[in-house]
This record gives C-alpha cells, sequence and structure tokens, in this order.
C-alpha cells in the first residue's frame, strides 16, 4: 500500500463534491421535517432528478437547464407525496416508501436509451487569481457553481428559518399544527410548499450525481444516498449548519473508502463498501441515544397526520 | 368544495373494496404510462395482467413467485401493526439465504431428509439475527428502525457479493462468483412434475394460517394491535413495548430469512449475486395491499406475482425495461394509501360558504 500517492488536496475536493448531492437533499428534507412532514421519499426524488437532469441537459446541452429540470422533477414527484399526505391524509411512511419505488421505477423506465451517454461538462467557477492560488485556490475556489449554490442554500434555509417570519410560522406548524391551525395558519399549504422546496433540493442533489459526480446515468444509481440524506438530518439534530458537517463525514468516508479500493488494499472491495452505510448506523445510535435531547430538536408535530376538525 | 368527517369506525365495505379500486386505478394508470411510452396500452396491460391466467406455466409460476413474497409479508405485518417499520426485509432475506445456503453447502454431498429443515431452522435464525440489528439498536439507542434496517439491506448486498465470491465460491467454477450448484438432498422437492411449484409453496401457507391465529387469537396478535392502535394505553394496559418491538422484527426477519433460502434451495439451486430481485421492498406492497390480514396478504401476494410475470413476459414481448414493474408497484401503492382515505372518513360534499 502506497499512501505517498494519495493528493492531500485532490482528496479535499473530492469530498466536498462527492458530499454535495448529500447538503442539497439533507437541507431540503430539513425544511421539510421542520415543517412536520417525515418525507422518506427522498431516494426517489433524487433518482427523478438524476434522470430528468440528466435527459434536459443532454438534450439541450445545457447543464443549468438539466439542473433546472431536476428541480422541477423533484418538486413533482414531492408533490405527488404531498397531496397524498396532506390532502388524503396517506400514512407519511408508507407514502414515502411508495414515492421511492415509484421514482426509481420511472426513472429506470425514462432513462432506457440513456444510459452509457456523457452529459456535457457543468462549468467551474474559474474566478481569475483567487482560482490560480496554491492550495487555497484549489480547494476552495476550484469547484462548478452548484457546490457553492449547496452552501449558499444552507445558510439561505437557516436565515429563513430563525430570521424571518415565515420560518417562525412554519417551525410553529412543525410543533403544534393544531395550535397553528387555530392562530389561523394555512397548515395545509404551508407544508405543501416545503414539501416541494424539499422535492426541488432532492432534485438538485440526483442531477449533481449524474450530472458532475459521476457523470453518467445508470438505473438505480443513488445508491442510498437519499436514506443517507435523511440520517444527516438525525445527525445535524435538525439545524441547518451542522448539516454541512455531516455530509463531509459521509463525502469523506465515501471517498476514503473509495481511494483504498484504488490503492489495494488487502480488504475486499465490498467490504470498503460497506463502509458509508456501516458508518450512517453508528451515526445514527450515537445522536439518537440520549433521547431527551434528541427529542428537544426534533420537530414536535413530525410525522403526525393533521385533520382540521372544524 | 369537499371537506371530511371521521368516521366512527373504520368503514368494512371500504376496507375490502379500496384493494379492488387500487389495482383497478393502476391499470387505468399503467395504461396511460403506457400511451406516453408509445406501446400499446390495451395489449400491455392483457400481457401483464390477464394473459398468464391462461399459461399453465404461467399459473404454476404465480405460486413460485407468491410462496417468498407471502412469506415476507406475514412478518412484515405483525411490525406495521404495532407500528415497528422494518423495511430492511430485502436485507435480511439476504442473509437467510446465506445461512441457509451455507448449511447446503456445508453437508454436500451428504443425503438426509434431515438436511431441507436444518437450512431452513438456519436461514430463519440467520434473517431473524440480522433483523436484531435495528431491534436492539431501536429499544437500546432509540435509533430508528427504518434508516438502519434500510442501511442493512446495502451491507447485507455487498456481503452477498464477498461471499459468493469468497468462502461459498464454487471451487470449479473458473472464479465465477457463484456457489456450487446445490446437492440433490439441499434441493427443495417439487409439488408438481413439469413446474417449479415446490413445497416453499406449503411453507407460506403453512405461516398464513399460524399467522391468522397469532393474530387473531392469541395475546400476542392482541398486544401487537393494541401497541399500534394506542401506544399509551398499551403501556398502561402493561405491554412490554421493547419486549414486543424485538419480537416483531424477529418474526419478520425469521420469514424473511426464511423465503430467501427457500429461493436459494428452490428456483436457484445455488447462491448467486442476482438472488434479491426486490421481494423484500414488493413485500411492503403486499403486506399493505392485504390489509395487514393474513388471508389478505395471500391474495395480493398472488397478484404481485402476476405483476412480476407479466412483466418478464412484457420484457421480451414490448420491449419493457423490468423497472417498469417497479414504476407499476409504486403507482399501486399510492393508489391503495389515498383510496384510504375512505375508509377512515366520509367524504362531504358542501357548498362554498357553508363550511
Amino acid at each position: 500500500m502506497d499512501l505517498s500517492s494519495l493528493d492531500p488536496i485532490a482528496l479535499i475536493v473530492s469530498l466536498v463534491i462527492a458530499a454535495t448531492p448529500l447538503v442539497l437533499a439533507a437541507t431540503g428534507e430539513l425544511l421539510v421535517e421542520k415543517s412536520g412532514v417525515l418525507n422518506l421519499g427522498v431516494e426517489g426524488m433524487m433518482v427523478m432528478g438524476a434522470i430528468a437532469g440528466f435527459i434536459a441537459a443532454v438534450e439541450t446541452g445545457t447543464p443549468f437547464l438539466g439542473f433546472l429540470f431536476a428541480a422541477i422533477a423533484g418538486a413533482l414527484l414531492a408533490c405527488v407525496f404531498g397531496v397524498l399526505t396532506q390532502v388524503f391524509l396517506s400514512n407519511q411512511v408508507a407514502t414515502g416508501l411508495a414515492l421511492t419505488l415509484f421514482g426509481l421505477g420511472l426513472s429506470a423506465l425514462l432513462g432506457q436509451s440513456y444510459t452509457g451517454m456523457r452529459p456535457p461538462q457543468t462549468e467551474r467557477a474559474d474566478i481569475p487569481v483567487l482560482s490560480d492560488l496554491p492550495v487555497i485556490g484549489p480547494v476552495v475556489f476550484s469547484y462548478d457553481w452548484i457546490v457553492y449554490f449547496s452552501l449558499f442554500l444552507v445558510l439561505a434555509v437557516w436565515f429563513f428559518l430563525n430570521k424571518t417570519r415565515g420560518g417562525l410560522v412554519l417551525r410553529a406548524v412543525g410543533e403544534s399544527h393544531d395550535a397553528a391551525h387555530a392562530l389561523g395558519y394555512k397548515v395545509i399549504l404551508i407544508r405543501l410548499g416545503a414539501i416541494a422546496f424539499g422535492g426541488a433540493c432532492a432534485g438538485l442533489g440526483g442531477a449533481y450525481l449524474s450530472l458532475v459526480r459521476v457523470p453518467q446515468w445508470s438505473e438505480g444509481m443513488t445508491a442510498g444516498i437519499g436514506w443517507i440524506a435523511l440520517a444527516i438530518v438525525v445527525f445535524a439534530s435538525w439545524k441547518p449548519g451542522r448539516v454541512i458537517l455531516g455530509a463531509w463525514l459521509f463525502g469523506g468516508v465515501t471517498i476514503l473508502q473509495l481511494n483504498m479500493q484504488a490503492l489495494n488494499v488487502p480488504i475486499r472491495a465490498e467490504y470498503l463498501s460497506m463502509t458509508p452505510y456501516l458508518m450512517t448506523i453508528i451515526v445514527l445510535v450515537i445522536m439518537s441515544s440520549d433521547r431527551r435531547r434528541a427529542a428537544l430538536n426534533a420537530p414536535a408535530s413530525l410525522g403526525r397526520v393533521f385533520h382540521a376538525s372544524s | 368544495m369537499f371537506r371530511l368527517e371521521a368516521r366512527p369506525q373504520q368503514s368494512r365495505a371500504m376496507m375490502l373494496a379500496t384493494p379492488v379500486l387500487a389495482v383497478i386505478a393502476t391499470m387505468i394508470g399503467g395504461a396511460i404510462l403506457f400511451v406516453l411510452l408509445g406501446k400499446d396500452p390495451v395489449e400491455a396491460i392483457r400481457i401483464i395482467f390477464i394473459d398468464p391466467f391462461f399459461d399453465p406455466f404461467s399459473r404454476s409460476e404465480l405460486l413460485v413467485k407468491g410462496a417468498p413474497l407471502v412469506l415476507i409479508a406475514i412478518g412484515l405485518s405483525f411490525g406495521f401493526r404495532a407500528g415497528i417499520w422494518n423495511i430492511g426485509a430485502e436485507g435480511q432475506f439476504i442473509m437467510g439465504a446465506i445461512a441457509g445456503s451455507a448449511v447446503g453447502l456445508a453437508f454436500y454431498g451428504t443425503a438426509g431428509l434431515w438436511l431441507l429443515p436444518l437450512m431452513a431452522l438456519a436461514g430463519m435464525l440467520g434473517g431473524a439475527a440480522y433483523a436484531m440489528v435495528p431491534a436492539i439498536l431501536k429499544v437500546r439507542f432509540n435509533a430508528n428502525e427504518i434508516l438502519v434496517s434500510l442501511m442493512l439491506v446495502y451491507v447485507a448486498d455487498q456481503f452477498l457479493r464477498a461471499i459468493v465470491s469468497g468462502p461459498l465460491r464454487n471451487p470449479q467454477g473458473f472464479n465465477f462468483p457463484e456457489s456450487r450448484l446445490f446437492h440433490d438432498s439441499a434441493v427443495l422437492p417439487i409439488l408438481f412434475d413439469g413446474t417449479r411449484v415446490h413445497v416453499g409453496v406449503l411453507a407460506a401457507l403453512v405461516a398464513v394460517i399460524v399467522a391468522w391465529f397469532v393474530m387473531e387469537r392469541h395475546v400476542i396478535g392482541y398486544n401487537v394491535k393494541l401497541l399500534g392502535a394506542a401506544p399509551r394505553a398499551a403501556g398502561f394496559a402493561g405491554v412490554k413495548q421493547k419486549r414486543l418491538t424485538v419480537l416483531c422484527l424477529a418474526i419478520s426477519g425469521g420469514l424473511a430469512g426464511l423465503a430467501g433460502m427457500i429461493e436459494a434451495a428452490g428456483p436457484f439451486g445455488q447462491l448467486v449475486p442476482t438472488l434479491p430481485q426486490g421481494y423484500g421492498f414488493t413485500a411492503i406492497i403486499v403486506a399493505f395491499l392485504g390489509r395487514l390480514n393474513p388471508f389478505g396478504i395471500l391474495l395480493a401476494g398472488l397478484v404481485m406475482a402476476l405483476t412480476y410475470i407479466g412483466g418478464e413476459t412484457a420484457q421480451f414481448r414490448l420491449q419493457l425495461p423490468a423497472a417498469a414493474i417497479s414504476t407499476f408497484q409504486g403507482m399501486l401503492l399510492f393508489f391503495l394509501l389515498g383510496f384510504d382515505l375512505f375508509v377512515k372518513y366520509r367524504v362531504r360534499w358542501a357548498r362554498k360558504g357553508v363550511a
């Protein structure tokens, strides 16, 4: 094993790229959960975003349109979930699962003829002088615009939730939908909006996979990343800033195990591939074990069905 | 507009009608999907939902595909009733298949009627042990069983790949990642000549009857239902919530493991990386379609088996990808969950401004 062949700067860059789909999807889901809705369909919305973005980018030759369509596709699929859970009052866990199954199937159906193609390249933010700096240049200023957008999104969600009236209302809906309803807030509309936003974010995350990270389309390419995004929301204790920390942690594990596979470490590749999933479980256990603290941060109405009786 | 009025009691008629309505709605939704894909919708629906009934081999295959689905769904129904969401049945299925196959291969070449029951036991223990991971993490550390059990599916899948290219690889298999073909005494006997219907089908039937008895006539079933309907009341009534959580996950893991062993020792006759075909996920739909009732699950299992078989035919007759079937299955679950509204609520039409 030759560790000197690992370039720390390249490792950090690939870590940030691996973490970006998670940052996007987890931030969206965080807002959804803050409004009191548990959407387990992140995986399905991501994979739909991955194929919608891929098709749009290949057909138009413009990655930007790819990301736009991915966000729309994710939001549309999320609206199916929203209508079922908010209007038809269906069970959120089961509906989320259905969303994942449906998304995986439909994306494979749509992407049948797109396997093996290469998408147009997403442009990097090439900032004069700054991008040419040694070390800091590649580590901080060498990414495509989506990476910066994802970090901005985290900041924006944090600002919205904690510093605006709208954020306060959304959190109130998530803590006690009955009280919010009694105050005259439109619980269902607010939740539908949050669900659509979460879907758009998941769609963007999926498109980042198929357009930048891989970049290619293959069936079921999300491979559990949507579920890991759900775990990151728990890890982050529903605080936007910590989402980045969680995503980088998982990005780091993923990149490390991939590099170890490439270095021919004497551990079977299959066992190395397990590590991100095992890591997720360990993190979940650590974050959930303190029941009092876990309950303090979780939205109190999370996953409960809202039916206004009057 | 309309408003919803909670029913004092769930409507029994709607309970029975909604699964049928959901299947019909899925056929219509599927037909629309086929039109969008540029295929003949009538032919596609006929191939998937109707033709399998008129072909004797397809009819027997219904039982082959239905058996694992019913077994897994029966196990899942206990947890779902209690509000415990084991969605990693696919992983427990894989672990059961590995454990059962390992026993079968360990006694390779030995004849004996005891071998298959031993393999079945190993399969059940393998699946149940794997389900103990989310169970213990849930009761000890409060970790979400949905995420843990799902993560373990990916882990199990990698483990299967490792094991068939490592310890259980066929020594004469030219390094292919496959186990040996099982010896005759480790292969499930066929019930009807000329088909692939094996004794595993009987195991599924037994599971249905035992599950009905436990659910409707035994205190365990009563406690499970109580825990799901009113967790606080269950606590006051002395139901041990943690113990029941562990039990429900053990039952679903054990039955999923048994299904995995049956699949390996039945239609496949060896351990291969392509053994898991999403039965663990489809079984979730089977459980809901069957209304978490054992006999309902039996019927629902056959319906879902139909989509598998019809889907295979559609793959080569209509050049549809295999994934078209999961689109159908997701759609079916959507409709089912949506129609559930009518079980619990009454829809009242009201003029604007009145309510």
